[in-house]
């Protein structure tokens, strides 16, 4: 349930690019997002909202501010479960390759 | 003055309670199975000293810090810096862990600040958390940490 809400969240070009911003500079309010994308700042705040409804990013009050922060560990728990597990795969193929050639060598 | 101005916030939701998460954290028999790190304190009061010690390795002290608030199974606020640099004041950041619970699950949010741009103890601790709480919440739904 929670990785359907990350992909849903990264299927969009823009909320993507909007995580690139924070990885630049994280903690920025909501005027510094929108001065750097080419969209209303209701879109950008709807975007904000199911970016942080995957928990991709979380907020935090400083004062009268809103400040945005990038939260990577769904992604890390994404790939945990979805790219590392399929890298150990084809690492394990490449090292039964290497014994059956070195086998067949001798 | 030194720019300590970086900061992160990461945020994990797990289906346990409090107690657990705070065990996780301060507890050395437990954080040892997720994070391959014990965290290790006297008494976890403010005040007190704190140390993060490598179980392989001949038990390296990686980290040190003191304890400065601590409210138990809430909220803990320490210091932390290289065990290398534990003279520099300026090389000290700040952790606070937050826990509180949301319905059946607990919401750890993990602010760590006064980092300074650039610097590697930045890189090191921004590839870390993911990986850290990711394996806390693992080993906290299912007995088994991620393999770190």
């Amino acid at each position: 349930m929670d990785d359907d809400r990350v992909f849903r969240a990264l299927a969009d070009p823009n909320r993507r690019r909007l995580l690139d911003r924070l990885c630049d500079r994280n903690g920025q309010t909501l005027g510094q997002l929108c001065e750097s994308m080419d969209m209303t700042r209701q879109s950008v705040t709807q975007h904000l909202g199911l970016l942080e409804q995957a928990n991709l990013i979380s907020t935090v009050r400083r004062g009268r501010e809103k400040l945005h922060f990038i939260n990577p560990v769904p992604l890390y728990e994404v790939y945990a479960r979805w790219i590392r597990k399929f890298e150990e795969g084809r690492l394990g193929l490449l090292h039964d390759i290497k014994q059956e050639l070195e086998r067949n060598g001798n | 003055m030194t720019d300590k101005s970086a900061s992160f916030i990461y945020v994990t939701f797990i289906r346990t309670t409090p107690e657990k998460v705070f065990d996780a954290i301060t507890r050395p028999e437990v954080s040892r199975r997720y994070w391959d790190h014990e965290n290790v304190s006297d008494d976890w009061r403010p005040g007190s000293d704190w140390q993060h010690i490598k179980v392989k390795e001949a038990r390296t002290v990686e980290l040190v810090g003191k304890v400065i608030e601590s409210d138990p199974p809430r909220r803990l606020v320490i210091s932390w810096a290289n065990e290398s640099q534990k003279d520099d004041p300026d090389q000290y950041s700040r952790v606070t862990y937050d826990i509180e619970p949301k319905g059946d699950m607990v919401k750890l949010t993990v602010s760590h600040e006064e980092l300074q741009p650039g610097s590697g103890m930045l890189k090191g601790i921004s590839e870390g958390w993911p990986i850290v709480l990711s394996s806390m919440k693992s080993f906290l739904e299912t007995g088994q940490g991620l393999n770190i």
